[in-house]
């Protein structure tokens, strides 16, 4: 079969290591395990807090990776007003899905800060949540790609696209949580 | 208990109920596998998937591997997707184009109208060797208005024949773009671990959406302004559409991306909605252009397929894999040639409620994998739908359901399928069903 030529994403640097990259590096880390250990607690109104008020939230779907939310069809794709109203339908108990909450465990590894232009950071990190439920285990496993400003000297999430490597929704039927 | 039981269906007792064990034995499963998933018109993709010449899809259908692909005159194929040779799957990628086809085992390779037309060291074959025996073989298909759809029986009627009253309904569709209408890249799949008849049921049930959906309702209430509905002001229609298709009509509560402008598609967007709607009422005529517009539509076409015309038009189809496990895809659809702000709405409208990630779905893929552990706990035989069997049915009503049920267990227990329409009959016309010869159709009540 003839088929097209296989795509070979582009490569990821990460910055110098300089001392000023170190730091930023580290502050980058924490920003992304606190978002984790937020999610894992259930602390959805602090969760918040970590993202501007211009955010952007996207996961695309399992067989379009690459998706384009004002293009092709996404799993989510929020504003935030609606992150806020995901959070308070996520803790109204009528989320059937998560309620009771799921029991989940987020571990973030491989964080790379990939670009700094002023006050805008870009970085990635593979991502891995264990969720557990109903007798029931899925791991969701993928990568974020994050877009970070300075906010009042606090760095905050402007854009995060939290892309699955799953090929479909398997064991999991869907995406209750936030990823 | 007798196959031919489990659905029990009184009129005079005003009962219509329906077995467990139909959601839960292997063997009502493997009956379901050769009497209705190898009967019935089953369906496969939409032919915007495949627009130009060399392009193919792949995709499962009752567990069979298959793919599609339009040849180089254009024309649609659906092969089964085993090489004729030794049986390795011959496409193996989920999408793209191609000239040729080859099988990566042995190399025999295969055009896109599927015929074979190399193999390695053919001259290791006798003077015998017939290679138009060794094509790419394919099940009966045919399409409707775009929708393919595939039948694993020679026998069995025309596709026309098979889609009865919900072929109007796939026109409310197909109609709504001079541009036809086109599936959006990007898929849902995900997996429920419940009996397939669940979703046919859940897919047509106005019945749930407001107890379940409640943080659906209050979102958009919240977000638009206005009340969440109670369930006593909805208006709406249940009716049955022959051979165990079905559908819900209630008038919309919010906007639609077709053409019915509502505050939550922003002020921008009024004028160009507007014009959408002016379109579509030169082109079909007032009545069936407010009636795409104003009403929303739940559609399920038996056995595995749901087109829902609600906040966004979306394909839904499942695909069994045990008594209690499907496989779902979903898709969504625009027009053609929709303008870059109207599928941004579209898009956007899509995700309030629909999909893994939305407001509604998820509560859905719960419920059903509640009822499918609520059955094993025993101690109840019988699920319940009859609501709604003493009156004009609603859209909240269950005679849609009942009516998949009916088709179910005539083909199930191999019966003769007796279309009963309740009293859906004379609300709208009732679309004309050719009945088979040995069977007729009566309506009583």
């Amino acid at each position: 079969m003839a088929t097209p030529t296989v795509q070979v994403s582009p490569s990821v640097s990460g910055l110098p290591a300089t001392a000023e990259s170190l730091l930023l590096q580290h502050e980058v880390e924490q920003l992304l395990y606190r978002e984790a250990r937020l999610l894992d607690d259930w602390n959805l109104d602090e969760w918040l807090t970590l993202y501007t008020e211009d955010a952007r939230y996207v996961v695309p779907t399992t067989d379009l990776p690459e998706g384009n939310p004002e293009s092709d069809l996404v799993f989510i794709d929020d504003d935030y007003a609606r992150m806020t109203a995901r959070t308070v339908r996520l803790k109204s108990r009528h989320a059937h899905r998560e309620y009771p909450w799921s029991r989940t465990r987020r571990f973030i590894s491989n964080v790379m800060v990939t670009a700094v232009d002023g006050d805008e950071i870009e970085a990635t990190a593979s991502v891995a949540v264990w969720r557990f439920r109903a007798g029931e285990s899925s791991p969701y496993v993928g990568r974020y790609d994050v877009k970070m400003r300075r906010v009042n000297g606090q760095l905050r999430i402007c854009h995060k696209r939290a892309i699955l490597d799953l090929e479909e929704l398997s064991d999991h039927g869907a995406l209750s949580i936030i990823f | 208990m007798e196959i031919s039981e489990l659905v029990y269906d009184r009129p005079d007792q005003g009962k219509f109920r329906v077995h467990r064990s139909s959601m839960l034995l292997p063997e009502i499963y493997e009956l379901e596998r050769q009497r209705i998933f190898d009967k019935c018109w089953l369906y496969l993709g939409h032919e915007s998937e495949v627009p130009n010449p060399g392009d193919y899809v792949r995709r499962v259908v009752a567990e069979r591997a298959l793919f599609f692909a339009r040849n180089r005159d254009g024309e649609l194929g659906v092969f089964h997707n085993t090489c004729p040779h030794r049986g390795a799957l011959i496409c193996r990628t989920d999408h793209g184009n191609a000239q040729v086809f080859q099988c990566f085992y042995h190399a025999w390779s295969f055009n896109t109208s599927g015929e074979l037309i190399g193999l390695p060291d053919a001259e290791g074959y006798g003077p015998d060797f017939d290679r138009a025996e060794l094509n790419l073989r394919s099940p009966r298909f045919d399409s409707y208005k775009g929708f393919i759809f595939v039948c694993f029986d020679h026998e069995a009627e025309s596709l026309v024949d098979y889609l009865a009253g919900a072929a109007e309904y796939l026109d409310l569709v197909a109609d709504q773009s001079p541009a036809g209408m086109k599936v959006i890249p990007g898929s849902n799949r995900y997996t429920i671990k419940a009996n397939w008849k669940l979703l046919a049921e859940n897919s047509m049930d106005g019945y749930h959406a407001l107890p379940t959906h409640k943080t659906y309702f209050d979102y958009m209430a919240n977000e638009v302004g206005g009340n969440v509905p109670s369930i006593s002001n909805r208006k709406g229609l249940g009716r049955a559409l022959g051979n165990g298709h079905g559908v819900v009509e209630n008038d919309a509560i919010y906007g639609r991306p077709v053409a019915m402008w509502h505050p939550y598609f922003g002020e921008e967007s009024r004028q160009e909605i507007d014009r959408i709607k002016d379109e579509l009422i030169g082109r079909q005529g007032r009545d069936k252009a407010l009636r795409m517009c104003e009403k929303t539509r739940n559609m399920v076409i038996f056995p595995n397929l749901v087109i829902n015309d609600i906040m966004a038009v979306t394909i839904r189809v499942f695909q069994p894999t045990g008594p209690d496990s499907m496989d779902v895809t979903a898709w969504e659809m625009a027009p053609g040639d929709e303008t870059t702000s109207m599928l941004r709405r579209r898009l956007d409208s899509f995700l309030t409620f629909l999909g893994p990630g939305g407001f509604a779905t998820p509560d859905d893929t719960e419920a059903l994998e509640s009822c499918q552990h609520g059955f094993r706990s025993g101690g109840v035989e019988w699920s319940d739908l009859s609501r709604g069997f003493h009156r004009d049915p609603r859209g909240d009503d269950e005679l849609q359901m009942r009516s998949f049920w009916r088709r179910w267990q005539s083909l199930v227990a191999d019966l003769p399928h007796v279309e009963n329409f309740e009293r859906g009959l004379g609300l709208y016309e009732q679309p004309e069903v050719t009945p088979s010869p040995e069977l007729s159709v009566a309506a009583d009540n």
